[in-house]
């Protein structure tokens, strides 16, 4: 074989992982109150809560508020949750991505301040990298930063910020101001910023989706003035930072654990003995998850031998996507019903919120197109 | 979590032996109907067939798991020999206290629909029903059949076919598939045990489904080794293909499926032995189902990619994709294996799904 294949190695979660998740699913039936489908809640007084449980942060080191725990242990803490639906947003993005961006090129400083914080669940974080005109092509980033006395003054337009509103801070991706020439390597001057989002100059505005809801945002940014310690990692190594940063942002099961109490809602309606082709459909979905789920595992396993699963990610954010997307389709065939976003009856609002949630799957965290890209170059091919 | 050290010696060492001796020549010359005897006596010679055996019965008590990874590697190289047959068959019979062979070997029944059962005879037994399309019964030395006897399962192991009518039979990549007709056919008491040590009729069943699905899952492999090169060598429009956006995207895809075929396949191995035998039916189905997906939407791609030429009998991508188009529907569909997923998760109900799949 000359084929370089991606690897899914078979792995077996120790024991404390086993115990882990006892704990977790004891605490979600606490707060079975707080659990709900499919809607990426933002509820800092849970996030406190996993935080005094000490499941943020859990890989981190302890000296910056983490828990020195395993890969899989923290693997089982996120996929309890978002099999039972557990409002996350307030603390998750900076769980997943923002605090390790931070450990890999944070100073002492920042991994001091911001660290202990995150893993309290009591700051909460976003992404700023999608601009109106940068979407897959994230270095044609237009926002500027700007060295001044101090630190930075930053002008652009950021998009797309999944709960701007509510977050405390944004790691913003930009370039630094250059002479006005075309540069010619189209990563040159990549820089990311850890930005306050209380600052002065800041504007953000709701961006309502298609459901009618609010999660995404524009932010304006004015003169934003950034302090030098609020510079992440180095001027210039803005993109290598930020592809590490999506890697861990693609890593994550949220690819294919959203939709889990849909597919148990249509075992509830099959009943006990379905029919052979109601058998056969489910049973198609099942094999994909159990698949999907057990890659997603081996993940888990290169993150804690401190491999970088970037191709791997990949394969499993496509695949998961895919899944998630049929779930509605195969659905709508198994079990016909009028969607409802607010429906009284629980699959009739299923169906409505998994068919208008469906063509996000394959679009954030990139697209479909990207990934396969992603692919294509671990295969060799770019 | 990284492969052992015995794996990986013996993986290399079975991908250099059929490197040397499984060429397209001599997968070729099978389809004709002659026996790879070469081939197998080489893979004999290592003792992987029989490996799985306790010492005490001439094995070297092998994991099944790192049996089963050497059925992925003989499919790559689209192996025309019973290597899974020969491996269910010694289990089947040794588990039973019966004879093995150190020759190909064939088992059955691999249908649900056949049946098969034995009577009592004076001293022995007399064997009636039919095994249909067992893989290579024409070239097999020991035949190894789980009946239904007067108290339950019983195994029945004879050298060649015994007394049965044999129909030859092929499937499409022209491995030999062959029913055998039974009619009264006596044997001897020394050919006939009780099931024993975990094998039965769906046992066999299961563990053949899941020998397709890790075969499926090397052969897969091998077309996408091909279509990934095969891309970056042909040139059009003064490029390679790979080189194309469209293109790249297909072999992206493929190359998801194929992994997701062995980490399917690895989800069954995994539970061999190690877990209920309802959850290794369980998981298992799981594998059948997935790799069967797989196959459908990769053996596709890798023919698109290929265009024209994938589809001469002269370039190998058909051995690849005949035989998983083949293995695809033996020892039990993807649907049909979907359908048991299915019924099992309806009947454990809604809330036990998660646990199904989390909790060993």
């Amino acid at each position: 074989m000359v084929t370089p294949t991606f690897r899914f190695d078979p792995v077996e979660m120790p024991p404390e992982a086993l115990e882990t998740r006892k704990e977790v699913r004891a605490f979600i039936k606490e707060h079975e109150h707080l659990m709900g489908f499919s809607r990426g809640e933002f509820n800092r007084d849970f996030s406190r809560a996993m935080g005094k449980k000490g499941w943020i942060g859990m890989t981190w080191p302890k000296q910056y508020g983490g828990h020195e725990r395993t890969s899989f242990e923290r693997y089982v803490v996120i996929e309890e949750m978002l099999v039972a639906g557990a409002p996350l947003s307030a603390h998750y993005t900076g769980d997943r991505q923002s605090g390790p961006n931070m450990l890999r090129f944070g100073t002492e400083e920042q991994k001091n301040y911001f660290l202990p914080r995150i893993a309290a669940g009591e700051m909460a974080f976003c992404i700023g990298m999608s601009e109106p005109n940068s979407g897959s092509d994230l270095a044609g980033t237009r926002t500027r930063a700007q060295k001044v006395d101090g630190g930075y003054k930053i002008n652009g337009t950021k998009l797309w910020t999944s709960n701007a509103h509510r977050a405390d801070y944004a790691i913003l991706f930009c370039k630094m101001a250059g002479d006005g020439k075309e540069e010619p390597d189209r990563h040159a001057g990549a820089t990311q910023f850890l930005l306050d989002l209380k600052s002065p100059g800041i504007d953000i505005r709701p961006v309502i989706n298609l459901l009618g809801e609010h999660h995404f945002n524009e932010i304006f940014l004015t003169d934003v003035f950034v302090p030098d310690n609020r510079l992440l990692g180095a001027e210039g190594n803005g993109w290598n930072q930020l592809t590490s940063e999506l890697s861990f942002e693609r890593s994550a099961p949220d690819r294919f654990l959203v939709l889990f109490q849909m597919l148990q809602q249509m075992i509830r309606m099959a009943g006990p003995e379905p029919d052979k082709a109601t058998a056969a459909a489910l049973g198609k979905l099942i094999s994909q998850l159990a698949t999907l789920r057990s890659m997603s595992v081996s993940i888990a396993g290169m993150l804690q031998e401190g491999i970088n699963p970037n191709n791997e990610s990949a394969v499993v954010k496509d695949l998961g996507t895919r899944y998630e997307q049929d779930i509605p389709v195969v659905a709508r065939q198994l079990f016909p019903a009028e969607p409802e976003l607010e429906a009284i009856d629980l699959y009739s609002s299923m169906i409505a919120r998994s068919t208008m949630n469906a063509p996000r799957f394959s679009i954030q965290g990139g697209t479909r197109e990207i990934l396969r890209g992603i692919i294509a170059r671990g295969l060799g091919l770019r | 979590m990284a492969i052992r050290d015995e794996t990986r010696m013996l993986l290399e060492s079975m991908g250099r032996l059929f490197e040397d001796h499984c060429t397209k020549q001599v997968a070729d010359a099978a389809e004709t109907g002659v026996f790879a005897q070469g081939l197998w006596d080489a893979v004999a010679e290592t003792g992987v067939p029989l490996a799985a055996l306790p010492e005490s019965a001439g094995g070297a008590d092998a994991e099944w798991s790192d049996l089963y990874a050497a059925l992925r590697v003989a499919a790559r190289f689209s192996a025309p020999i019973p290597l899974a047959e020969t491996m269910l068959a010694g289990w089947a019979a040794s588990s039973s206290g019966l004879e093995t062979s150190d020759g190909p070997m064939t088992v059955g029944p691999v249908r649900l629909s056949d049946a098969l059962t034995l009577r009592r005879d004076g001293n022995g037994w007399r064997l009636s029903g039919t095994a249909s399309r067992l893989p290579y019964a024409s070239f097999a030395t020991r035949t190894v059949l789980i009946a239904d006897g007067p108290d339950g399962e019983m195994v029945a192991a004879f050298d060649g076919t015994g007394g049965s009518d044999l129909a030859k039979g092929k499937n499409i990549a022209n491995e030999s598939r062959d029913t055998l007709q039974f009619n009264d056919v006596r044997l001897s008491s020394d050919q006939v045990a009780p099931v024993a040590g975990g094998v039965s009729r769906a046992a066999l069943y299961r563990r053949g489904a899941l020998a397709r699905a890790t075969m499926m899952s090397g052969a897969l492999e091998k077309a996408m080794d091909l279509a990934v090169t095969y891309a970056q060598e042909r040139v059009q429009f003064g490029r390679p293909i790979s080189k194309f956006q469209a293109v790249q995207q297909n072999l992206a895809v493929l190359a998801g499926q194929t992994a997701a075929a062995v980490a399917a396949a690895n989800l069954g191995i995994e539970a061999l032995e190690k877990t209920s035998p309802e959850r290794e039916e369980f998981l298992i189905a799981v594998a059948k189902t997935r790799v069967g997906e797989a196959a459908t939407l990769a053996c596709e791609i890798a023919h698109q990619v290929h265009g024209a030429i994938g589809f001469t009998k002269e370039y190998s991508l058909q051995l690849s994709t005949r035989r998983l188009w083949s293995w695809r529907e033996e020892f039990g569909a993807d649907p049909e294996w979907a359908a048991r997923v299915g019924a099992y998760a309806c009947r454990r109900g809604a809330d036990n799904l998660w646990p199904m799949l989390t909790d060993g």
